[in-house]
């Protein structure tokens, strides 16, 4: 059946990834080992119904978010179903959308990497009620279509859209607010054009 | 930013999904062709795709050597103890 030597080779370059995203999941490193450890181990042990030349990263997060919904989330309350309607669409980009061509020539990505340090984009990704921070950190960190992400988390499509949707928006929202504390965004919207 | 015209505004809505490579290939075909022609869709468009690739970059993370080291000896040990049943 699981042949170790198998597993492994195969599983263990999605470490990396796993781990980033158990970190975002349980905000603490230590947390976020065992959470690893035991999607490795749990994986193992189901490596026998996985079919090999399907998704191994896909069945590997599943495994994962099915293990720290069920081990970790029991642990804390839970998170509040916040509406994130009133957020509108482009929320950043409407803020500070004009601020990188107007600053200088470099490009938009320099210019964000510097208005968003790791601790800053981190802390906002983590700041995101369960149901959009997950499908949020599949999408755009892991790069998982939305019919990956709709079977990782066992829901529908269409609720995997909505959820990214509020989700990205309350991203937005949150990484503004810290730019806006550090005084590196405007408190109003531009009002060019 | 400049206000999107009102002909702008389909194209925005369909704008994560295409970023996101969820557009059937008619869609995705006319809102290429929106963006090429339509310049603050296109600076809407770039920004969303830059920011995502500083949110993914900036969330990536190095495994610790202890926990590499501690799943591959587990590991083997439940492939060995496999092996003896």
């Amino acid at each position: 059946m699981a042949d170790p030597d198998h597993f492994a080779d195969l599983a263990m370059e999605h470490m990396p990834s796993l781990y980033s995203a158990a970190l975002r999941m349980t905000r603490n490193p230590a947390d976020a080992e065992d959470l690893v450890q035991e999607t490795y181990l749990r994986a193992f042990r189901g490596f026998g119904g996985f079919t090999e030349g399907t998704n191994l990263k896909a069945w590997l997060y599943r495994i994962l978010t099915n293990t720290f919904i069920n081990r970790y989330r029991a642990k804390k309350r839970r998170p509040e179903e916040t509406d994130f309607d009133d957020v509108e669409d482009f929320y950043l980009y409407k803020r500070i959308g004009g601020l990188e061509q107007a600053r200088s020539n470099r490009s938009a990505e320099d210019e964000l990497m510097d208005l968003f340090p790791e601790a800053e984009v981190k802390d906002a990704v983590e700041s995101l009620p369960e149901n959009f921070r997950l499908p949020v950190l599949l999408a755009d960190v892991e790069g998982f279509s939305y019919k990956e992400i709709a079977e990782i988390l066992d829901i529908p499509i269409g609720t995997v859209m909505s959820r990214l949707h509020r989700g990205r928006k309350a991203l937005q929202k949150a990484l503004y607010d810290f730019a806006a504390e550090r005084g590196l965004a405007s408190e109003e919207p531009a009002t060019r054009g | 930013m400049d206000e999107p015209k009102p002909d702008c505004a389909n194209s925005l809505q369909e704008l994560y999904a295409f970023l996101d490579g969820e557009l059937t290939d008619d869609r995705r075909v006319h809102i290429q062709a929106h963006l090429d022609g339509c310049l603050p869709c296109y600076e809407a468009y770039d920004f969303e795709a830059e920011l995502r690739i500083v949110i993914s970059a900036r969330c990536r993370e190095e495994v610790p050597d202890d926990l590499r080291n501690r799943v591959a000896d587990a590991l083997r040990k439940l492939g060995e103890s496999d092996l003896a049943e």
